[in-house]
């Protein structure tokens, strides 16, 4: 099929950027996203341009690192990550709008690849748990109950790919740090650091420069791996408590 | 430990509070919160909360208006006399103020602060702009805005009798009547009711997720709550004046 793009293009974190037009012919149903714009980067290069920076790793939807925002939505129509989007979702003379996760929180870098190192200083500011480490410990020696490690699990799914800060109008991360934070407070082995995660998870994310949450409700829509909203509301939870036990 | 302000992305690292240089962990928790979006928000909501309970007061009390200028004076002049003997004349109606300046002032101020914040946090819009949230979503903020001048020229009409066609202390079912027989009056009225019932519908639910309800049955009926109270208070506050216009209260 033959495609019209439209992509962000950038040289560096200083650079102005603007939209570029692309036209694309030979893009077949079964192709992914990034395939898809393999193909253009091989033109590109072809003709001795310079070819389109983006973000990918495993392309099997589990690492996170892949993401654009995609006709306005973060990892575009369908709700999966943009390495396992397939071309078949488009149609034939379609015009596609590619551009970077857009938050002051996420500096662009080149083209469509951002920076969400920010990501990584929130995880480090209490998305832990202590433990010895070493010797892997007796499976049974913690035992969780069902409830509970369903609950982790939900939230463990996060890849932190930041389509949930993304697709915000407040460019919040609320949704992110929601899943960590319940992931690791409502299992036995996040008992420890229950009070200090989340007040200084939250207080990184706030430093960071993410906004607040106004219930928009757009990052659970975008996420891939189907976070939640109200996880948002048990981390308030879980917020409030820790204020209280001071 | 960092001390650099939190602006370029690449010297962020450390710990460090939302407002630059002292650790948040070493405040106290209020301090701690108030800085902290969360704790913001949680202000927003119980104010918000706070304010809602008075405005179902307040709209019931309205409707007194249906039964009579005898019956509506008298429940203004009751008003005054809450609390006694034990409070002095109209002293549970100025604690009452108080109380309620003091939560629109904590309400807008964390709402001011966090709407920088969010605005600061987006900078660069998408060039694909795709269907957005709600009406009452979007409209939160300006909403607030003109639910606030509201409050002044409501007061201006009706307590203080300013811009009131009528303004006789005393007499205010004879007040309400004069300010719902000028075409601006309603204008003003009815807008400002449509905005608090716009508010009210997202707003209360938003509360009660800023405090924590996570279980799925009490969201549902928060949700409904929701809009029952949105639908009941802007009834309830228009009746008034459409009451007046039809002539059914003169
Ligand atoms: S490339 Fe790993 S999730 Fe898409």
């Amino acid at each position: 099929m033959r495609l019209t793009l439209r992509i962000w293009r950038q040289r560096g974190p200083e650079d102005r950027g603007a939209m570029a037009t692309y036209e694309l012919d030979g893009i077949a149903p079964e192709m992914s996203f990034l395939e898809m714009l393999d193909t253009l980067n091989e033109e590109l290069a072809d003709r001795g341009e310079e070819p389109v920076a983006f973000d990918h790793d495993c392309r099997e939807g589990i690492c996170g690192a892949c993401g654009v925002v995609i006709d306005g939505q973060a990892h575009g129509p369908e709700p999966t990550t943009t390495c396992q989007l397939h071309m078949r979702h488009f149609s034939d003379g379609d015009t596609i709008d590619v551009e970077p996760w857009r938050a002051a929180a996420f500096p662009v870098v080149k083209d469509l690849v951002v920076d969400r190192s920010a990501f990584d200083r929130i995880i480090g500011a209490g998305g832990y748990v202590t433990a010895p480490t070493g010797s892997a410990p007796e499976a049974h020696s913690t035992p969780v109950p069902k409830d509970a490690a369903d609950t982790a699990f939900e939230h463990a799914e996060c890849i932190g790919c930041g389509a949930c800060v993304a697709a915000c109008p407040n460019g919040s991360a609320m949704l992110f740090t929601s899943a960590k934070v319940n992931h690791l407070n409502s299992l036995p082995q996040g008992a420890p650091e229950r009070e200090t995660r989340v007040l200084d998870m939250v207080d990184q994310m706030d430093t960071e420069g993410f906004g607040g949450c106004t219930l928009a409700g757009e990052c659970a829509t975008a996420c891939p791996k189907d976070i939640p909203l109200p996880s948002i509301a048990a981390m308030n939870r879980e917020y409030l408590r820790a204020v209280r036990k001071g | 430990m960092a001390t650099a302000t939190a602006k370029t992305p690449t010297d962020r690292g450390g710990e460090r509070s939302a407002s630059g240089t002292a650790p948040a962990r070493r405040l106290g928790p209020l301090r701690r919160m108030w800085r902290s979006s969360i704790g913001k928000k949680t202000v927003m909501a119980v104010s918000g909360l706070l304010m809602l309970g008075y405005l179902v007061v307040h709209m019931l009390g309205n409707l007194k208006i249906f039964f009579g200028a005898d019956e509506f004076n008298g429940y203004a002049h009751w008003l005054r006399t809450i609390g006694e003997p034990f409070l002095h004349h109209e002293w549970f109606l100025w604690i009452a103020r108080v109380v309620l300046v003091a939560a629109v002032v904590a309400h807008a101020v964390s709402a001011y602060q966090l709407s920088r914040r969010d605005l600061a946090a987006r900078p660069v819009k998408y060039a694909h702009r795709k269907a957005r949230t709600s009406y009452a979503t979007r409209t939160m903020r300006w909403g607030g805005v003109i639910v606030g001048l509201f409050v002044v020229w409501h007061i201006l009409d009706l307590t203080t009798g300013t811009v009131n066609p009528r303004g006789q202390a005393g007499h205010p079912y004879e007040n309400v009547v004069a300010a719902f027989t000028t075409w601006y009056g309603n204008v003003i009225y009815v807008v400002a009711m449509l905005a608090v019932g716009l508010h009210v519908r997202h707003g209360f639910y938003s509360a009660a997720q800023t405090l924590g309800a996570t279980r799925a049955g009490l969201r549902r009926g928060l949700s409904a709550a929701s809009n029952v109270l949105a639908v009941v208070l802007t009834a309830g506050f228009l009746s008034v004046p459409i009451a007046v216009m039809t002539g059914a209260v003169h």
